[in-house]
C-alpha cells in the first residue's frame, strides 16, 4: 500500500536534494510534479490544490530557497503537511465510560462495513471484552447470514431477526439485550447506501437518535478515487462521523482516500483493512504512513 | 492567457472537472490538448465549444474498436457460458442476478452457479437471488474448489436444458497471486468443458473507483482474457471517467452499467448519454 505513491514522490525529491541550490523556478517544477503523483494517487482535485497551497508558501518563503540543503528542506515541507493532512495523531477506538460501547458501521455499498464489524468483534473479543453483532442490514440478500457466519468464526453472538424491515426497532430491542447481558461492546452492522439516498440516510439518522453510538465508523474502499470526498462529506454531514476505516489496503491502492478524507471530514482514520480474514485489520498511525510514504 | 480564445481559467476548470470525473491524469491532459488546438486554430471559442468538443472526443475513443455491447452467445451447440470476475465487494453477484433476469425475460432459461466458496454468505446470497430471478440455481458448500463448482454446474446446465450459465467468483484483489491463479483455473476448466466456453468474461468495475481501475483490468486480462466491462454503482455520484482511459490501454467495450441494487437496474451502456454525463458539472 502507498509503494507507488512514495516511489514517485521519492523519484521527484532525489533530482531535488541532489541540487545544491534550487532556484524558483526549479521549486516550481518538483511541486508541479508532486502535485501530478498526488493525482495520479487518487488524492482528490480540491485537497490537492489546498495542499499545494499550503507547500508553495512555505517551500517559496526564505527558508527554502537559502536553507544550506534546499531539497532536504523542501522533504521536510512536505513530510509535515502529509502528516497534518493524515490526522497527526493515533486516534484509538473510543470506549464509551458506561457500556456498552456502541459501535455503528455505515458506509456505501460494498465497501467493508461487514467484514470490518467482524474484524472488530474479533479484536476486541481478544481484548475479553464481551462483545454482540447485530444486523441491521435488512435490504442486502443473505447480508444476516453473512454477519451471522463472520460472528462464529470469532466466536461473537449475532443479534438479529431475519425477516422483518424494522430497523430502529431491531436495533432498540438488540441494545436493551446487549444492556441486560451486560455486554461491554456493541456493533450494529448496516446496509450499504449513497450519501445522496435521503431516505435511507433518514434511517441511519434515526438509528443514530436510538444507539448514542460512542463510534459511528464510516468505511470507505480504499481504491476509491475523486468521489471520497464527496462521500465521506455526505456521510459526515448527515451523521457526524467519529472515525474512518479504510479497506482493501492490502492490494495496491495508492491511498488517495486516506489523505483525500481526513483533509476534508477532520476525522481521523482509525483502522486499515489489509485483508478478507478476520485478523486482517491494522490501526493506523498517521505520522509512521506519513514516513512510510515518503521512504523515511 | 495560454492560448488565444481560451483563458487558463477555463482551461483549468476542464482540467478540474475531468480529473473530478476520474478520468486520470494521462486522459485529462489528452483531452485538454485536444481542445487546445482546436482553440489555436480558433475552431473552438467559447466554454460550451470546448466541453463539446472534449464530449465528441469522449464519443470517438470510446466508439473506437471494440465497443458491441451485445452479448456474444454460444452458437455452436451447448450452453453459453458467462464468467463474471473482479475484485472485492463491487457488485459481481448482483451483475449477475440482473443479468439472470433480463435474460430471463428475454426467454432464456438461466443457471447461476456459486463459484464464491470463500465468503461468508456468498452462497446463500446467490440462492437468494435465484429465487427472486425464477431462475436455476447450482449451489457449493463453503471452500469447495470454484473450479469444482464450475465444472458441475456445466454437466447441470446439459442436463437441464439450460441457455445460458452465469459462474460467480468470489472477489479478489488482482495482486493476490494465488487466488488469481484460482480464477484461471476456474476459466480453464470451463474451457476445456465445453469448446468456446466462456463465451463472455465480464469484468465487474465499481465506478467509484480510482485510477486504480487501470490495475484491476491489467492484471484480470492477462490472467483470464477478458470480453467487457460492466460499471457498476453509477446510481452514485461518481462518474465513472476511468473508463475511457481503459478503452485506450485496453480496448474492452463497457457492456453495461448497474444504475441500482435491484435486479432491473441494469442497462447497456450508451456512450453517447455517458459523454454527457461524465461532463456534467
Ligand atoms: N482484500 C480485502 N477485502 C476486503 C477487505 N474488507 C472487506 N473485503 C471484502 O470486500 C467485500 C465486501 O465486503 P463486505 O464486508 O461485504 O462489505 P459491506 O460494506 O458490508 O457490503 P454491503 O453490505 O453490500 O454494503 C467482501 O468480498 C470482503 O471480503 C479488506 O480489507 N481487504
Ligand atoms: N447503488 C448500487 N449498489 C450496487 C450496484 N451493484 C451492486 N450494488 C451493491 O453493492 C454491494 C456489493 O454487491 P455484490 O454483488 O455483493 O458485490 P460482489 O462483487 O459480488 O462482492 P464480493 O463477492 O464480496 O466480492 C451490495 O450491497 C449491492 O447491493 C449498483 O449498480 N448500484
Ligand atoms: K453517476
Ligand atoms: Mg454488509
Ligand atoms: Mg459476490
Amino acid at each position: 500500500m502507498f509503494d507507488q505513491l512514495s516511489d514517485k514522490l521519492e523519484g521527484v525529491f532525489s533530482g531535488l536534494r541532489q541540487r545544491g541550490v534550487l532556484t524558483e523556478p526549479m521549486i516550481r517544477e518538483g511541486l508541479r510534479e508532486i502535485r501530478r503523483v498526488l493525482l495520479e494517487a487518487d488524492v482528490n482535485f480540491q485537497v490537492t490544490r489546498d495542499f499545494m497551497k499550503r507547500v508553495e508558501e512555505k517551500a517559496l518563503g526564505e527558508r527554502v530557497l537559502k536553507a544550506v540543503s534546499p531539497g532536504q528542506q523542501l522533504v521536510k515541507i512536505v513530510h509535515e503537511e502529509l502528516t497534518s493532512m493524515l490526522g497527526e495523531r493515533r486516534s484509538p477506538l473510543a470506549l464509551a465510560p458506561i457500556p456498552p460501547t456502541v459501535i455503528m458501521m455505515v458506509g456505501l455499498q460494498g465497501s467493508g462495513k461487514t467484514t470490518t464489524a467482524g474484524k472488530i468483534a474479533r479484536k476486541m473479543k481478544r481484548e475479553m471484552r464481551q462483545t454482540r453483532m447485530v444486523a441491521c442490514d435488512v435490504y442486502r440478500p443473505a447480508a444476516v447470514e453473512q454477519l451471522q457466519t463472520l460472528g462464529e468464526q470469532v466466536g461473537v453472538p449475532v443479534y438479529a431477526e431475519p425477516g422483518s424491515q424494522d430497523v430502529v426497532g431491531i436495533a432498540r430491542r438488540a441494545l436493551e439485550l446487549a444492556q441486560s447481558e451486560r455486554d461491554r461492546v456493541v456493533i450494529f452492522d448496516t446496509a450499504g447506501r449513497l450519501q445522496i439516498d435521503e431516505q435511507l440516510m433518514d434511517e441511519l439518522k434515526r438509528l443514530k437518535e436510538v444507539l448514542k453510538p460512542a463510534e459511528i465508523l464510516f468505511v470507505a474502499d480504499g481504491m476509491i478515487g475523486q468521489e471520497s470526498v464527496n462521500v465521506a462529506k455526505g456521510f459526515d454531514d448527515a451523521l457526524d462521523i467519529t472515525g474512518v476505516v479504510l479497506t482493501k489496503m492490502d492490494g495496491d491502492a495508492r491511498g488517495g482516500a486516506a489523505l483525500s478524507i481526513y483533509g476534508v471530514t477532520g476525522k481521523p482514520i482509525k483502522f486499515l483493512g489489509v485483508g478478507e480474514k478476520l485478523d486482517g485489520l491494522e490501526e493506523f498511525h498517521p505520522e509512521r504512513m506519513a514516513g512510510r510514504i515518503l521512504q523515511q | 492567457v495560454l492560448v488565444k480564445g481560451l483563458d487558463e481559467g477555463s482551461l483549468e476548470g476542464l482540467e478540474e472537472q475531468l480529473i473530478g470525473a476520474d478520468f486520470g491524469v494521462p486522459a485529462t491532459l489528452r483531452l485538454t490538448g485536444v481542445v487546445e488546438t482546436l482553440a489555436e486554430r480558433g475552431v473552438a471559442r467559447s466554454q460550451r465549444d470546448f466541453l463539446r468538443a472534449v464530449r465528441e472526443e469522449i464519443v470517438a475513443i470510446l466508439s473506437a474498436g471494440r465497443s458491441d455491447t451485445a452479448l456474444r452467445f454460444n452458437y455452436e451447440g451447448g450452453p453459453t457460458v458467462f464468467l463474471i470476475v473482479g475484485v472485492n465487494g463491487v457488485g459481481k453477484t448482483t451483475t449477475i442476478a440482473k443479468l439472470a433476469h433480463r435474460l430471463t425475460r428475454q426467454g432464456r432459461r438461466v443457471m447461476i452457479a456459486a463459484g464464491d466458496t470463500f465468503r461468508a454468505g456468498a452462497i446463500e446470497q446467490l440462492r437468494r437471488w435465484a429465487e427472486r430471478v425464477g431462475c436455476e440455481f447450482v449451489g457449493s458448500e463453503p471452500g469447495r474448489d470454484p473450479a469444482a463448482v464450475a465444472f458441475d454446474a456445466l454437466e447441470q446446465a446439459r442436463e437441464k436444458n439450460v441457455d445460458v450459465v452465469i459462474v460467480d467468483t468470489a472477489g479478489r484483489l488482482h495482486t493476490q497471486g494465488d487466488l488469481m491463479k484460482e480464477l484461471e483455473k476456474v476459466h480453464r476448466v470451463l474451457g476445456k468443458k465445453l469448446d468456446g466456453a466462456p463465451h463472455e468474461t465480464l469484468a465487474v468495475l465499481d465506478s467509484t473507483t480510482g485510477q486504480n481501475a487501470m490495475a484491476q483490468i491489467r492484471s484480470f486480462g492477462q490472467l483470464v482474457p477478458l470480453t467487457g466491462i460492466v460499471l457498476t454503482k453509477m446510481d452514485g455520484t461518481a462518474k465513472g471517467g476511468i473508463v475511457v482511459a481503459l478503452k485506450e490501454e485496453f480496448d474492452l467495450p463497457v457492456k453495461f452499467i448497474g444504475v441500482g441494487e435491484k435486479m432491473t437496474d441494469l442497462v447497456p451502456f450508451e456512450i453517447e448519454q455517458f459523454a454527457e454525463e461524465v461532463m456534467e458539472a
